[in-house]
């Protein structure tokens, strides 16, 4: 097996990779940023915005955001010591691990690999990459952070660090026990030949075996005096100008004492060989799979970073929406925006995990990649993409520098478009489309709303006509606040209520008017209320309650229909999918 | 006295000088303030399609007031108006409060209905008192008269949320009244200002914002004063967009705390003026030593 052939295809694989995934940033919709764009013209804008940025003032914020927010990590200190400890531990341990181990070729002098600092150097950044590991496991598994979820990509990028990390330390220690290896050592390196040579080698042998952890089966202390003294001569003379104690790599001789017992079996297995493949394709596969895995986001998260550090409002929208399709990419779930979302509670009641920002940025991905989504996770989606107060928290935390506010305006958009009647449109969660309508495609602004309203009326049109049948004789749902029981007509919620006030005629507009919404539940037609207009028109300024003479909760009674409503046409939905 | 403030989410996001101001004048009133950084958004926009989801949003809020046995400092109406709503309808049901705990319980916290819920107003006029403000002035406004808007969920329904009375409400309209501001009798003073409907049923979000303007306008009113971040939104932002369609003279919208800051002495800065769309800074004008 050619080593450099097997580098070369991996490399290979990833730079195909990632040609591909950069260009797709190009050609994917998502949100109602580039809609119908042709293509050409993004990737002009794209190219003409960057080498823009290059040549003007922004390449100092650019420059100033790489040094802070890449290199140091500013975004995840600022939220946590140790989320940043930990991963500047996995970051910068890696890091050199990659440049002077793994590329030793070209950044250091391969033949001094076990001579000080590298040897040293090597042993420091591994375990500091395992702290970092540990840290991430407690966080995960351990401690379980609130609403921190774990998938496949988390997986995966947690063990194929732990696997190069853990494989390269154990082929360390193995190597260091391994009598295979002393012998092909002292014969092409020290230049010894075990037979000729036996006073000398011997005395190696007991030295290293004392000194240095090497395992010979049947050599064991205590060593005699001369053949150490011998040996330490021959250590200085023939080992010490390329390879110092291996005490210097304190965590492989850690491994190594810990694989004494079984240095045996483990060498005549040819461990350090099986070992070493195990290391070098675990890294070949990490390399090739990097652009498909989580991984990316070593490209792009910094990228995400400077491109949120020069872009704003005046961007143009096609490179807006490039922008967004690279977020995606630079989201490493690490939950933090999830752990500060404002709208956090709606996860635990409603069970929806598409609330949480995190999962949302998840999800969006196989929603830009164009994966058909079925009715049941369109409408997970726009609920989650709807129930968030638009804090803008998650952008302020986001240690990837995503810009999730604007995100969420695009893709909410597109989603509620797209998908079911979602009820929460017909609520203050509504606010910040309102405020920046102008920024939304005029054309079809209504039709959420539009949606949304015939969707919950249910059959009240049915229920309304003149020649219907009304059954009396029912009680109204449990779920109905029950104050509207001691309501006598007088009418007073109704002459108060600035809606009703604000018709020429009002019951055609609303359906019900407040006090006749009271009498119908009186009547137990909640069917009924809960499908007059009037409920999502009440502007809850409590002047009907506050005013009504038998204390009966008018706008109380009005939330509670529109729970009853919202829940009704959860029913419908899901009885429409089973059918 | 100490209080945890509860910002909100529309405050940190869109208006972020309400709580510049608030702190520049609690902190001159030698109000002490605790900040706590878990908070999130108080339930109200989310009561509209689901009850649970606003109960366990408000009760986990007031249950990290009473982790750190604080009381609870709003200045948004519709996050006090949320509160008050919640601990009406948990303190008359234990199977409802059980139900909520048991939600809440993983996340370490405990709703018991310990922590007071109060708006800024209330904690000036009942534990600053005003003399203490008077004595902090440090000029008065002359000439200044104002239209005074109490806002809807502090205000009703006063039995769940004991605020002012309802009917004819003095708290605010004194506190102004303190800085030299002469509050106005005004046409639909006490009704609401839209804002809830703002996004989905926007003609009657501005038929309603409209009838308080012209309410204002009519009584020769400089500028609203306003209590809440969706008030404050309605009467600025929304209120701007839509006179630069109609025409109509803009009265503008003043926070209280930015009213009596400036009366207080405090920068400008601080107070947040220049955030504020429809422009207020002439008012700085009308003070007086």
């Amino acid at each position: 097996m050619n080593l450099a052939v097997l580098v070369y295809v991996a490399l290979a694989i990833c730079i195909l990779g990632l040609f591909i995934k950069k260009l797709s940033l190009f050609f994917r919709d998502m949100g109602i940023y580039a809609s119908g764009e042709p293509k050409a013209r993004r990737i002009i804008s794209g190219i003409t915005g960057f080498w823009g940025m290059l040549f003007s003032k922004k390449i100092f914020s650019a420059l100033w955001v790489f040094l802070a927010d890449v290199l140091l990590q500013r975004r995840i200190l600022t939220q946590s010591f140790t989320r940043w400890a930990m991963h500047m531990l996995i970051f910068y341990g890696f890091s050199y691990l990659l440049v002077f181990h793994a590329l030793a070729v070209f950044f250091a002098n391969p033949d001094e690999a076990y001579l000080n600092p590298w040897l040293f150097l090597r042993n420091v950044a591994g375990v500091m990459v395992l702290a970092g590991l540990c840290i991430a496991f407690a966080r995960r598994f351990i401690i379980k952070v609130p609403r921190l979820k774990t998938n496949g990509q988390d997986y995966y990028a947690l063990a194929l660090v732990a696997l190069i990390i853990v494989s390269g330390l154990v082929l360390e220690g193995s190597k260091m026990t391994s009598q295979r290896v002393f012998v092909d050592m002292v014969e092409n390196w020290a230049g010894l030949s075990v037979e000729d040579d036996e006073a000398e080698v011997k005395g190696l042998e007991a030295y290293w075996s004392k000194h240095y952890g090497l395992k010979v089966p049947g050599v064991k202390a205590p060593f005699d005096e001369e053949m150490l003294t011998e040996g330490g001569y021959a250590n200085e003379t023939y080992c010490a100008s390329c390879h110092v104690s291996n005490k210097w790599a304190p965590a492989g001789y850690v491994t190594a004492k810990i694989l004494s017992p079984i240095a045996g079996p483990l060498d005549r297995a040819n461990a350090p060989h099986i070992l070493y493949w195990i290391h070098v394709l675990t890294c070949l596969l990490g390399l090739a799979y990097l652009p498909f895995s989580k991984m990316l986001h070593i490209f792009s998260t910094p990228a995400s970073l400077v491109a949120n550090a020069v872009m704003g409002d005046e961007s143009k929208p096609e490179n807006l929406a490039t922008k967004q399709l690279l977020e995606l990419e630079a989201c490493t779930h690490c939950g933090t925006c999830s752990l500060t979302c404002s709208a956090m509670m709606g996860y635990y009641a409603t069970g929806n995990p598409l609330i949480l920002p995190a999962e949302k940025m998840q999800f969006l991905k196989k929603f830009a990649w164009g994966r058909k989504l079925s009715p049941k996770e369109m409408d997970a989606l726009a609920e989650g993409m709807y129930v968030c107060t638009n804090c803008d928290r998650c952008t302020v935390v986001c240690p990837s520098g995503i810009e999730l506010k604007r995100l969420w305006l695009s893709v909410r958009e597109a989603v509620i478009q797209k998908g079911a009647a979602q009820p929460n449109v017909l609520s203050p969660l509504s606010w910040f489309r309102g405020l920046n309508r102008e920024k939304l495609p005029a054309e079809a602004y209504n039709e959420p709303v539009k949606k949304a309203q015939e969707a919950l009326a249910g059959r009240f049109d049915e229920i309304m006509a003149q020649d219907a049948v009304v059954e009396l004789g029912s009680e109204a749902s449990k779920s109905v606040d029950p104050t509207f029981a001691s309501c006598f007509g007088c009418q007073t919620c109704t002459t108060v209520c600035p809606v009703a006030g604000n018709y020429e005629n009002p019951g055609k507009r609303l359906g019900l008017v407040p006090h006749q919404i009271m009498l119908c539940l009186a009547m137990g037609q909640d069917e009924m209320a809960s499908g007059a207009a009037m409920i999502w028109e009440c502007v809850t300024c409590y002047q009907c309650q506050e005013n009504c003479p038998q204390n009966v909760g008018v706008a109380d009674v009005l939330y509670s229909l529109k729970n009853l409503a919202a829940k009704n046409l959860e029913q419908r939905k899901a009885g429409q999918k089973a059918a | 006295m100490e209080y945890a403030l509860f910002i909100g989410c529309n405050i940190p996001a869109r208006v972020p000088q309400y709580e510049s101001a608030a702190r520049a004048v609690l902190e001159k009133l030698s109000v002490g303030i605790v900040d706590i950084a878990d908070y999130a958004c108080c339930g109200y926009p989310m009561r509209t399609a689901d009850r649970k989801t606003w109960l366990l949003a408000a009760a986990r809020n007031l249950a990290l007031s009473e982790a750190r046995d604080i009381d609870t400092l709003v200045l948004c109406q519709c996050c006090f108006g949320s509160f008050k709503h919640a601990q009406h309808a948990l303190a008359n049901d234990a199977a409802l409060t059980a139900e909520i705990n048991k939600e809440l319980a993983p996340l370490g916290l405990e709703y018991k209905g310990r922590t007071q819920v109060v708006h800024l107003l209330t904690a000036l006029h009942d534990w600053v008192g005003p003399n203490n403000i008077k004595n902090a002035l440090a000029k008065k406004f002359a000439g200044l008269s104002v239209a005074v808007h109490n806002g809807c969920h502090a205000l009703r329904p006063s039995r769940i949320t004991g605020f002012d009375d309802p009917l004819n409400p003095v708290l605010c309209d004194s506190l102004v009244s303190l800085t030299g501001a002469l509050p106005v009798d005004w046409e639909n003073r006490l009704e609401c200002c839209g804002a809830p409907l703002m996004g989905y049923k926007e003609d009657l979000s501005a038929s309603l914002m409209e009838k308080k303007l012209s309410g204002a306008r009519n009584a020769g009113a400089k500028c609203i004063v306003s209590n809440c971040p969706w008030c404050q939104l309605q009467f600025d932002s929304v209120q701007a967009r839509a006179a630069a369609g109609n025409g109509k003279a803009a009265v503008p919208s003043i926070l209280f705390p930015q009213l009596l800051g400036l009366a207080m002495g405090i920068d400008a800065d601080k107070l947040g003026l220049a955030d504020n769309i429809l422009d207020i800074s002439g008012l700085a004008q009308l003070l007086e030593e």
